[in-house]
């Protein structure tokens, strides 16, 4: 069946409701709603967070944004929560003390702080265990519940509260890391990253594929942040898509090994275009700053070349 | 009939947690208290338990998938030691706070640094505000008995708390003694199913859990855990009766020695307890009227208990398996102190910090503490109260 977002929307109510306080023009919010309505209608979830911005602004008590089961222990174990979640459905379905007709899954969530950095032991131990759930990173590129502190998301020379664009230091001095690279690494049955863009399809259709495939599946979601990044909050989507077309954050999956690159642009953008917008990357249009905008350029070129050529060797057989 | 056996302290915690047929353990190796989750995870292999077994990464994950795990509506166990507890101190809290009665074997070890593998009590200490309940073991009778009782008291309505057993690491987790042991049958009907009023995976009732909890709520739940601890202390002794009823084997807040027509007395827990029996025997035989208050429930603190079965003595000596390095003597001293205090009992009572590190105690080191009470109890004047026993040094 075709994607038809308003089919979607109109047959699967959203499962992540409004109220919640999060800040306008953040893109974690639609990414959270998207995922949760891959979900079959028909099947319980249950969803653990990191703390973070989601989990602030989703969850303060009494109040909740989430209709499913949720849980919320601390920064760095949403993964290893889940997995407990996760061993305990295992456990109980297989003694029979759980009714036999109804399905749950399980999805984790955080953002870049909580799985690229703090979080990194307890998520890839829970991946390497193969529990039967998907972990959701939503990477906004630093730490923005705390006040837009780096983190090893955070691109090259982006000015943060930790990594300030100074007189002597330019911003951030080192290179993002590669999470979705490393996930890859664990062999899992399905790796992706991926963004909210053309009506949320790929997200959409990623969500699905790592719900319902069995073991531990992994996804990368790049998710603006008005604040951090300084961008007008109308252009969250207009953000997204520049992510994209300039190959900053390509689309692509892992299945079983195999990369396929979801998205080539006919005419890949400069990235320029996508740091233009952006107040934290301001310093590198003043004159004399033009090598920075080289060097990122370079740095996106040698990563996308990686990724097409790991597509070809991958697909080989 | 009961089954005889003779079985070391990590083999007895293992055969209860077998017995009780826990939903989910997750635990990680540590020493000493690594062959739990070992002779558990044959248990598991051989099909001998319902048990999915979480081999998790860190002591960190391991409590944080208990959490998990006892909050999707199942029976979650892990056994750690020392520095896995440490790690998991964040932790802890969050599964009291949740009000999860996990239940969890400690082997106790002396937390780093320098490192060391040995038994003392720095580790429980280090948790001891952290809203669990602790009871602590004699030898492997009591380490198997405590946990049998374990998910009793943890799951009761009115507490709902996590527990943790405590053991001295290699003197009794490693050492080999007699021990008799209930039948399979018998355990489970005593510990009873697991049924959570409310839990993750009832897709029935979605329920959110651990949210941000601001300065209009976060006060109310600290305390209604406060209320959850003291009715503990009801619940500790309801079930410890319905086990002696069961075994003949009797529990409470803790063990009085040879207390009652004492004149001094040592206050101490876990296996040191075995040897200050054996001194106050032989000292009784010259006459000297010595005593022994060992503690079982260190949190909840018994602490009007104690300081009531204390008062009638002229002299006391509260030995702390952990230093608190805080110039004002140990953590066991200061809570029976503070309870004689609240109680308006005023008995000279000194501390002593012995053991660290796994520095054997004999019983010419309790003879040492008694010998010592009877000058405090004669003049009346307790001279120096933070001493030290068997370290280099002036103690």
């Amino acid at each position: 069946m075709a994607y038809n977002l308003k089919q979607i929307i109109a047959e699967k109510p959203s499962r992540f409701t409004a109220g919640h306080r999060m800040c306008a023009g953040c893109g974690a919010p639609p990414v959270a709603r998207m995922i949760l309505r891959a979900l079959k209608p028909e099947d319980h979830a249950v969803i653990a967070n990191a703390t973070g911005c989601m989990e602030v602004s989703t969850f303060i008590y009494p109040y909740t944004s989430w209709t499913d089961s949720f849980i919320h222990t601390a920064f760095e174990c949403s993964a290893a929560t889940e997995s407990g979640v996760e061993a305990a459905y295992q456990s109980l379905k297989r003694q029979g003390k759980l009714p036999e007709n109804k399905e749950t899954k399980f999805i984790a969530f955080g953002g870049d702080g909580g799985t690229y950095d703090i979080g990194i032991q307890s998520l890839s131990g829970a991946m390497e265990r193969g529990h039967d759930m998907v972990y959701v990173c939503y990477d906004n590129g630093a730490y923005m519940n705390t006040g837009i502190q780096r983190s090893s998301a955070t691109p090259k020379f982006a000015d943060t509260t930790t990594s300030p664009a100074g007189t002597k230091i330019p911003g951030k001095m080192q290179s993002r890391k590669d999470l979705t690279k490393v996930l890859a690494g664990h062999h899992l049955p399905y790796v992706a990253q991926s963004i909210a863009v053309n009506n949320f399809k790929d997200l959409y259709e990623k969500a699905e594929k790592a719900i319902y495939t069995k073991g531990a599946c992994f996804l990368n979601v790049l998710a603006p942040c008005p604040r951090g990044w300084g961008y007008n909050t109308e252009d969250l989507m207009q953000i997204n898509k520049l992510a994209v077309e300039t190959c900053y954050w390509p689309l692509y999956e892992i299945i079983d090994g195999k990369y396929v690159i979801n998205y080539k642009p006919k005419n890949k953008l400069p990235v320029e275009e996508f740091l233009k917008p952006q107040k934290r990357f301001k310093h590198m249009f003043k004159p004399g700053n033009e090598w920075m905008i080289e060097e990122f350029q370079k740095e996106v070129d040698n990563r996308w070349q990686e990724l097409l050529d790991l597509e070809e060797i991958t697909n080989k057989n | 009939m009961s089954i005889r056996e003779r079985l070391s302290g990590n083999e007895a915690v293992s055969i209860a947690m077998k017995q009780i047929n826990p939903d989910v353990v997750a635990a990680f190796p540590i020493t000493p208290s690594t062959e739990i989750p070992q002779y558990f995870s044959t248990f598991v292999s051989n099909g001998a338990v319902d048990t999915e077994f979480v081999a998790v990464e860190s002591e960190h994950s391991a409590m944080s998938a208990c959490i998990g795990a006892e909050a999707a509506g199942a029976r979650a166990m892990t056994a750690t030691s020392a520095n896995g507890l440490s790690l998991m101190w964040e932790m802890l809290y969050i599964a009291s706070s949740l009000r999860l009665p996990i239940v969890m074997s400690l082997v106790n070890r002396a937390v780093s640094g320098p490192l060391n593998i040995h038994n003392d009590h720095s580790d429980a200490m280090g948790a001891r505000d952290s809203g669990w309940i602790q009871l602590f073991s004699e030898n492997n009778q009591e380490a198997y008995d405590n946990i049998l009782m374990a998910h009793r008291i943890a799951e009761h309505k009115d507490v709902l708390l996590p527990l943790m057993v405590c053991q001295d690491g290699f003197i009794t987790s490693h050492s080999i003694e007699n021990i008799e042991l209930l039948e399979d049958e018998k355990v489970k009907s005593f510990v009873g199913t697991y049924k959570p009023e409310h839990y993750l995976l009832n897709d029935k009732e979605p329920i959110a859990i651990g949210p941000l909890d601001l300065q209009s709520y976060l006060f109310e739940h600290k305390r209604q855990q406060s209320e959850a601890m003291r009715n503990a202390k009801r619940v500790i002794l309801e079930v410890s009766e319905e086990f002696e009823k069961l075994t003949g084997r009797h529990y409470g807040f803790f063990e009085e020695y040879k207390l009652s027509d004492a004149e001094i007395a040592v206050v101490c827990m876990n296996s040191t307890a075995g040897t200050a029996k054996y001194t106050v025997d032989e000292l009784r035989k010259n006459g000297i009227k010595a005593g022994l208050l060992k503690i079982r429930c260190f949190r909840p603190f018994p602490a009007e208990e104690v300081a009531n079965s204390l008062k009638h003595l002229k002299a006391i000596a509260v030995l702390d398996k952990a230093d608190s390095l805080n110039a004002a003597g140990g953590a066991l001293y200061e809570d029976v102190v503070a309870g004689m205090f609240t109680s308006n009992i005023h008995v000279p009572t000194i501390n002593y910090v012995y053991g660290i590190g796994g520095r054997d105690t004999k019983s010419t080191d309790i003879e040492k503490v008694f010998s010592e009470l009877s000058t405090v109890a004669k003049t009346g004047d307790i001279g120096n109260p933070y001493r030290y026993l068997g370290v280099r040094g002036e103690n």
